[in-house]
């Protein structure tokens, strides 16, 4: 490898990962944050069997998930101004990715929840309990626990997908890595050090996901989680420490 | 008379599993409910607790007279706050530990202070044998130690009626003679119990009454000793004999 591109690398290397700790993972975890709370409304909405609401977010998870995200990013980007709906790059991108990973988000969330035996409503009922202590002692914290790892899943892809958001011209981590490309003509190198930059990310992301699964624990029950290195180089097992 | 129980009916996809069933219950009865399977013994007792919509029927509960096709949520909290009800899965919450299981029904539904729901819960659960286990998690015991959590959990909240819906039938055969005493004692100090068991001789010895399903009907009602030594309906002796010569097989 010659010095010319070493340096251009070295040069690249704090701008990429200003503009991923700045742009990529805020637009990461407010997409998120957005996601999870539409998705845990949906799945309620669903689990409750609320009829017309019902409905309605079977459509959305039905329109959504069955839509490609770029597309969506454009429609909302590009397309929504000729109705004169002009939205800034940046709250588009917040707004196009939660509502996308919402719609998975949602489905995950609500196995989760009709995961909990009925009986156990049935028992919460029977000890004088109403629908709103059952759905917090009982259903939501046992839910949640099954649920982590797919939101996790999804908070990975996420951190991902956010390099979408380059398309409309959101200068995220991505776009940088374009730019200083358009000046140096360095693609191979280039796009490997972001890709390297993504990599790393998600390896924390994964780390923290493991932590998470240790923290919640297991009710009582004493077979441990795959270590660290073995969930990342292990095979997969969806819900793992269920 | 504690409990009247007036012409209890149910369908289910157009199916009728409960044809008009009565029932009258005093202070401190036990009643076993049997019956081939099938017969609708789980969905009367269910009824009673309005975990399932009777079509029809009546209830009367301390001289409170409730229906139970339209009973509204008060009427319905208010009986749930004199019963308890025993699953035959237990349905323990899995995600508190034994204490946290009988306590959660005393401070969530009842509000009562932390420390003494506690001391109210161990209560519940010496009697039962179980408050050696306080901090373990459902999934740690076994089912006949998890099926005497539960009847903690109900006697904790100071029932005046325990409805029992095959306790020991989601147990292996070595754990059911444990549960079967809890219950016996249970019975012996006076508690209002309902159970549906096919644990005929726990029926015969601790029960005082019997109701004779079959088909969604009452084929017979009556005192424990008269139902087994001298049937009134074919049905019943026929029942009673089958179960008797299958013990001796």
């Amino acid at each position: 490898m010659d010095d010319h591109l070493w340096e251009v690398l070295l040069d690249a290397f704090p701008r990429l990962l200003g503009y991923g700790l700045r742009v990529t993972i805020p637009l990461t975890l407010l997409s998120f944050t957005l996601a999870i709370i539409i998705a845990v409304i949906v799945a309620l909405i669903q689990y409750a069997n609320i009829k017309v609401l019902r409905q309605i977010c079977r459509f959305y998870i039905w329109v959504v998930r069955g839509t490609p995200l770029l597309v969506q990013l454009y429609l909302i980007f590009y397309g929504l101004p000729n109705i004169g709906i002009v939205l800034n790059a940046f709250p588009c991108a917040v707004l196009v990715f939660g509502i996308n990973e919402a719609a998975y988000m949602a489905e995950s969330v609500r196995g989760a929840l009709e995961s909990v035996s009925k009986g156990q409503v049935e028992a919460g009922q029977c000890v004088g309990m109403n629908y709103l202590q059952i759905m917090w002692h009982i259903v939501l914290p046992q839910a949640f626990r099954v649920a982590f790892p797919a939101l996790s899943n999804s908070m990975i892809s996420m951190t991902k997908e956010t390099s979408l958001a380059a398309t409309i011209t959101v200068m995220e981590m991505f776009r940088q890595a374009q730019v200083i490309n358009g000046r140096v003509y360095e693609s191979l190198g280039l796009y490997t050090e972001v890709a390297l930059i993504y990599l790393m990310f998600c390896t924390i992301l994964t780390a923290l996901q493991h932590f998470g699964e240790r923290k919640l624990g297991a009710y009582g029950q004493t077979a441990p989680a795959p270590g660290f290195f073995g969930r990342l180089f292990g095979s997969r097992k969806a819900g793992g420490a269920v | 008379m504690m409990l009247e129980i007036k012409n209890v009916h149910k369908t289910f996809d157009g199916k009728e599993i409960l044809k008009g069933i009565d029932l009258n219950v005093e202070k401190g009865d036990v009643v076993a409910i049997l019956g081939p399977s099938g017969s609708g013994k789980t969905t009367f007792l269910r009824c009673l607790n309005f975990l399932e919509r009777a079509d029809q029927g009546t209830i009367n509960f301390d001289g409170e007279q409730v229906d139970l096709k339209t009973a509204r949520k008060r009427q319905i909290a208010d009986i749930r706050q004199k019963t308890a009800f025993v699953f035959q899965n237990y349905n323990l919450f899995q995600n508190k530990t034994v204490l946290q299981n009988v306590t959660l029904g005393l401070t969530a539904a009842r509000h009562m202070n932390k420390e003494e729901a506690k001391q109210k819960a161990i209560k519940a659960l010496e009697k039962v044998g179980m408050a050696d286990r306080l901090d373990s998690y459902p999934s740690q015991l076994p089912g006949g130690q998890q099926q005497r959590v539960a009847i903690a959990r109900g006697l904790a909240t100071d029932p005046e009626i325990i409805y029992f819906d095959e306790p020991t039938s989601a147990l292996d055969p070595e754990l059911i003679g444990e549960v079967l005493s809890v219950m016996r004692q249970l019975a012996e100090e006076g508690m209002t119990m309902l159970v549906v068991t096919h644990e005929m001789e726990f029926a015969r010895s601790v029960s005082r009454k019997i109701l004779f399903l079959e088909g969604g009907k009452a084929i017979e009602t009556g005192p424990t000793q008269e139902f087994f030594q001298n049937p009134k309906t074919d049905r019943a002796r026929e029942f009673v004999n089958r179960i008797l010569s299958s013990r001796e097989e």
